[in-house]
């Protein structure tokens, strides 16, 4: 992986809200078509970050580029070149996949046949289903083929697998995989450290707005180690997740 | 990605998918259709008579005279035959029988018939209309055959465009049926729209919001127009709903439902914008509508109301749209001639959008 191609550069970003202060001047670099994982607690300032990234929210102060384009002055260019899945966001009511997915193609001024994309993520099936019907893993994948439709450089996924069972959590992972191997840069937040550990190049540790680590997994792992740290208990070779797994089997459910 | 961004198309795309919701949402459908249209069904039916009294008559009364063959042709009167006496005592207490009548063959040679009428105080104004009626039917009877000793009267009716139920009660709830998709539509869409993130989704796409204002608009006043079309054509085709032009009468009715839609969805706006929460829609909305519904001429002319409630009448914006409508359907005036009421419509409507432009939240 090229690790010299910065994509996106955060510099002393700092958001004040009315009472408190969300984020407290954190800088980073994500490198092209790495999947990048802001981690850390809820209220840590990590979707407000991602939230600015994203030409959403306004920032108070800081410098921030989007493949070169600058928050500040080119956020419709940006919004062409980024997909962006919302925490719990909805979509517009009464209206099937396929329907939402042409809604999306006229907001983003693109050509795409809506049947191809739901095919992308497997939900060709329910194509005439209504958002609202689909389960927990189908709206997540849902949401992520409405973030792929302008064939975007960066995708944004806010939380993408809370709330699923460990199959569709999965699922995604895959998901997310192949969206990455295609060229595409994947920044995600999340809550699970297996799920960091397993799919993020890098991670950056975010806690009261201020960022407290910022490396591989790995090497964060290492360091730990080096520093004397040992777990309690013998790690075995296997934990009860994969004997969740191996019992119930890994296959595609539409649960 | 160096190819330019196309607003129309995201409006466009915007207007097709909202449309497509507002078709396959209930509340939407029965308040912009089926409320109106069961007003219209039940004023349909119940105009056309006119007034209409009930006469009873006596059971032991005589039925082959020529004072009952007349009350039998007179299409005011309705003459029930097939009750007793007690149960015809019971109604003209209640006062939903006007009167009761027993003709009798007089014993001597003249006159030749004897008819006694018995009124109610419970039904004063019906019996009034009745003795009048009476009178009338027993002088041409009794002078059939006499010449006028001082003016003879001779009787005869312009005939003017009839002037239906339907024409009153169509263009009020065409109204309506404008107001409440304008208002509840726009309040209820907006709001769940950004309770749900929608719209902060649509804002990571590059649609303006002008757009996004514009393609709910589109697809809002589109559903108006074709509900107004549908109940304008149920109207005319099944209760004889005057259009004095035809086509033209139609598309300048349509040009004011559009202006009354416009001017209404600026509330819709204001209330989505005031709203706490989606169960604080209706009253809010309810407190907009209800008003209108009752105090701009929707069922009543609003000369009938008292003085001191005219003046209020007179303020609301239904008032007009409702007036014009009327002008329009049933006198045959055109647009310029409803300019005043168009004013005071577009008044209204400035007024009210720069409240929203105000209250009106995205997020």
């Amino acid at each position: 992986m090229d690790k010299t191609n910065t994509i996106i550069s955060v510099r002393n970003l700092v958001k004040n809200y009315a009472d408190f202060t969300a984020v407290k001047g954190i800088s980073f670099d994500v490198y092209q078509n790495e999947i990048f994982g802001l981690l850390g607690p809820n209220g840590a300032g990590k979707t407000t970050t991602l939230e600015i990234i994203e030409t959403l929210r306004e920032k108070t102060s800081g410098e921030i580029t989007v493949d070169g384009l600058s928050v500040d002055k080119d956020a419709n260019e940006i919004k062409r070149i980024i997909g962006v899945q919302l925490q719990a966001a909805g979509y517009y009511p009464n209206l099937n996949l396929v329907e939402l997915m042409e809604l999306f193609a006229g907001l983003y001024g693109v050509n795409i046949k809506p049947m191809e994309m739901l095919e992308k993520v497997n939900l060709q099936d329910k194509a005439k289903a209504k958002f609202k019907a689909l389960s927990g893993g189908q709206k997540q994948r849902f949401s992520i083929a409405t973030t792929l439709l302008n064939s975007p450089k960066i995708i944004f996924l806010d939380e993408p697998t809370t709330g699923l069972d460990p199959q569709a959590r999965r699922n995604l992972w895959d998901l997310i995989i192949d969206i990455r191997n295609n060229g595409t840069t994947v920044v995600l937040t999340t809550h699970y450290m297996d799920e960091a550990e397993q799919l993020c190049d890098r991670v950056a540790f975010v806690e009261h707005g201020e960022i407290i680590a910022l490396d591989t997994p790995d090497n964060l792992i290492d360091q730990l180690i080096n520093s004397g740290f040992e777990r309690k208990k013998e790690v075995k070779k296997a934990n009860l997740e994969d004997v969740f797994i191996n019992l119930t089997g890994q296959e595609w459910r539409e649960g | 990605m160096n190819k330019s961004y196309n607003n129309t198309k995201a409006t466009l795309a915007l207007a097709k998918a909202s449309f497509r919701s507002i078709t396959r949402s209930p509340s939407a459908v029965v308040f912009t259709l089926a409320f109106p249209l069961i007003f219209i069904l039940v004023f349909g039916f119940l105009g056309g008579g006119g007034v209409k009294l009930d006469l009873a008559v006596a059971p032991e009364s005589d039925l082959q005279n020529p004072v009952i063959i007349a009350l039998q042709h007179t299409s005011v009167v309705h003459l029930i035959t097939d009750k007793n006496n007690a149960e015809i005592q019971q109604r003209l207490e209640k006062g939903t029988i006007a009167g009761v009548i027993d003709v009798r063959k007089n014993s001597i040679a003249e006159p030749a018939y004897l008819a006694n009428v018995k009124y109610t105080s419970a039904s004063m104004d019906k019996g009034n209309i009745l003795k009048s009626i009476l009178n009338n039917l027993m002088y041409t009877l009794n002078t059939k055959d006499l010449k006028p000793s001082v003016a003879e009267l001779k009787e005869s009716t312009v005939h003017g465009r009839t002037y239906r139920t339907i024409d009153f009660i169509l263009p009020g709830q065409l109204g309506f049926s404008l107001l409440s998709t304008g208002v509840f539509g726009t309040a209820f869409v907006f709001f769940s729209l950004r309770q749900t993130l929608v719209i902060k989704r649509f804002f990571a796409t590059p649609v303006k919001r002008s757009s996004i204002i514009l393609g709910e608009g589109l697809a809002r006043i589109g559903f108006a127009l074709i509900g107004a079309l549908f109940i304008i054509l149920i109207g005319h085709f099944l209760f004889h709903f005057t259009l004095v032009h035809g086509v033209t009468t139609v598309l300048n009715m349509l040009i004011l439902s559009t202006i009354g839609v416009i001017v209404f969805m600026g509330f819709g706006f204001v209330v989505s914008g005031i709203a706490k929460s989606e169960s604080t829609i209706p009253p809010i909305s309810n407190i907009i509508t209800l008003p209108q519904f009752l105090l701009s001429g929707t069922f009543f002319s609003i000369e009938n109301f008292p003085n001191w409630l005219q003046p209020i009448s007179r303020a609301l914006p239904l008032t007009y749209l409702n007036d014009a409508m009327r002008q329009v359907a049933f006198e045959g005036a055109g647009l310029w001639d409803v300019k005043q009421q168009i004013l005071i419509m577009v008044i209204w409507g400035i007024g009210i959008y720069a409240v929203a432009v105000k209250v009106f939240k995205w997020e």
